[in-house]
């Protein structure tokens, strides 16, 4: 058989009544938002650990106090891939003072609720972004 | 318009967690849940009715197995046989030993039947498996001491379909005089079991995972073993297991077992090649893939494959949305962040284990659906992998 057209998102949200997650956190899982790396980062951390189940790289352009871009890879479940993306996209445009104050509260009611056996994995985005956020003060520190 | 893989049925590749009804056990069971209502205990004609046909499928199975009539007792589960087995066991025999050596990748029904046993103050010895997950019938021997009175090692596992040296370890424990337990739930109707002359005194079965209903399982007990029952109450089973019979299950579980072994010399054949293709495929064209247990002898239906640098339950939610059916690992470990305590046992590194997926192939099983499983697998394991903060080592 030739290699076959995967549905996307929206097509596959119609296949279930089933699904354990939301509409949004299906959404977040299947395309997370600001996917990739930075050559150039002004802030990047690690946090997590894959042998336990999950692990984030999250890398942060600064610029005029401000959160310009954002990066992130994911490896973990589909709690931890969505909410890491809807972290960055709280973060993203945002003053460095303004993500210094998003929860993983914060990230849970974007998303409209996480599984409570899941709600674990959203502490990973917000716990990585604001270890990004302390490299880039570091590293500000050290400049100056 | 949906569009065409949403119109079609899902792709069931789980058949270790559970089997479709055949229709032919549908059938048999249907006068028993309508008409044929009878309680096999009463004494009218209603009653010998029901009474007929639980014996009449205990005949049958006990056929099949090749053994007695009265060598098979009906449980409601794979699990209630394995808690019967070691726990009946334990307290008719008690006084003998107070010693059980079982296995590292047990099904849960016994290793947490095994917890229950030594916190009641039983000695618990679990054999660790090599890395094709297979125990050592020598390193059994070693394990043995005056106080040991019985040994309860998987025939298949449920996991990885490994099948255990049953033969050599049931020689064991004879030669030891030590009663032998054997879950055989994931390997009755994969594979022939002749029991009577399988060196076994005790052997779980389950109806539905031989596409039998839910609700029915068996215990054979050779004859002479001694055993206690767990639930009391009428004479039911021979005193063994009170309660009265699910008489339409316990039909249809027999009408199940008749078919899937009437079939298995040609299943064999077709899921054996079906799963030897699907294994094959997925390595050529996935980077970073393993094989558990390849090494092993396995159930022909049963593929458990590692996506290196990807997360299981990750991996199962695309196959969802694609209307994909699988298992991480075992079923029952799902929802829980532990690794697979068999996988584990076999000594398999973290970053394999968490990607582990189990594929159990069936009756129902088409080229064409694992066709479409290995194109939609690739495309899975690319797409998570462009967003893992893993590097895929392949």
């Amino acid at each position: 058989m030739a290699d076959q057209m995967l549905p996307d998102a929206d097509d596959a949200l119609e296949s279930g009544p089933l699904l354990f997650y939301n509409e949004a956190v299906i959404d977040h899982f299947t395309n997370p938002r600001n996917v990739g790396e930075m050559d150039d980062a002004d802030g990047y951390a690690v946090f997590g650990d894959p042998s336990c189940g999950d692990q984030m790289k999250l890398w942060i352009k600064v610029s005029g106090g401000k959160i310009v871009d954002i990066k992130f890879k994911s490896f973990g479940c589909p709690g931890a891939i969505a909410t890491s993306s809807m972290a960055t996209e709280l973060a993203q445009g945002r003053s460095i003072a303004e993500a210094k104050k998003l929860t993983d509260d914060d990230v849970i009611k974007a998303l409209g609720g996480i599984p409570e056996n899941k709600a674990h994995c959203s502490l990973m985005g917000i716990g990585a972004l604001l270890a990004a956020i302390q490299d880039f003060e570091q590293k500000q520190a050290t400049k100056a | 318009m949906k569009p065409a893989h949403l119109q079609r049925d899902p792709i069931y590749l789980d058949y270790n967690a559970t089997a479709p009804l055949l229709p032919a056990a549908l059938a048999a069971m249907q006068p028993y849940l309508t008409g044929a209502f009878g309680n096999p205990s009463s004494y009218h004609r209603l009653g010998r009715q029901a009474k007929a046909a639980v014996e009449e499928a205990r005949t049958k199975l006990a056929g099949l197995l090749g053994v007695l009539p009265r060598e098979i007792i009906f449980t409601s589960s794979g699990t209630e046989s394995d808690n019967l087995a070691l726990r009946g066991v334990a307290r008719a025999r008690g006084s003998q030993g107070r010693h059980i050596i079982t296995s590292s990748v047990e099904h849960h029904a016994v290793l947490k039947t095994c917890a229950a046993l030594a916190a009641e103050g039983w000695q618990i010895t679990a054999l660790p498996v090599d890395a094709n997950g297979l125990v050592d019938p020598e390193a059994l021997r070693r394990h043995i001491r005056p106080d040991t009175m019985l040994i309860s090692v998987m025939h298949a596992n449920n996991e990885t379909g490994v099948i255990q040296p049953i033969g050599e370890i049931g020689a064991v424990a004879r030669s030891c005089g030590i009663l032998f337990h054997t879950d055989a739930v994931q390997s009755f109707g994969k594979i022939p079991l002749n029991v009577r002359t399988m060196p076994v005194d005790l052997l779980s079965m389950s109806a539905h995972k031989i596409c039998g209903p839910k609700g029915a399982g068996a215990l054979f007990v050779r004859e002479g073993t001694g055993l206690a029952p767990l639930i009391t109450g009428g004479s039911h089973e021979r005193g063994l297991r009170a309660g009265t019979e699910n008489v339409p299950a316990i039909v249809g579980f027999a009408a199940a077992a008749e078919q899937i072994i009437r079939a298995l010399p040609a299943e064999t054949k077709r899921l054996t090649a079906l799963r030897d293709f699907f294994e094959q495929r997925l390595q050529e064209l996935i980077p970073g893939v393993q094989i558990q247990g390849k090494n092993a002898p396995r159930v022909p239906n049963t593929a458990s494959i590692s996506f290196l640098s990807i997360e299981s339950e990750s991996i199962l939610l695309h196959l969802d949305l694609l209307g994909i059916c699988a298992s991480a690992g075992s079923a029952c470990a799902t929802g829980s962040t532990e690794p697979s305590h068999v996988l584990r046992a076999m000594g398999v590194a973290a970053e394999a284990s968490q990607g582990t997926i189990r594929f159990s192939l069936g009756h129902g099983t088409t080229e064409k659906e694992l066709d479409f499983t290995i194109s939609a697998m690739r495309d899975i394991a690319g797409r998570l992998r462009s967003i893992s903060s893993v590097a895929v080592a392949s």
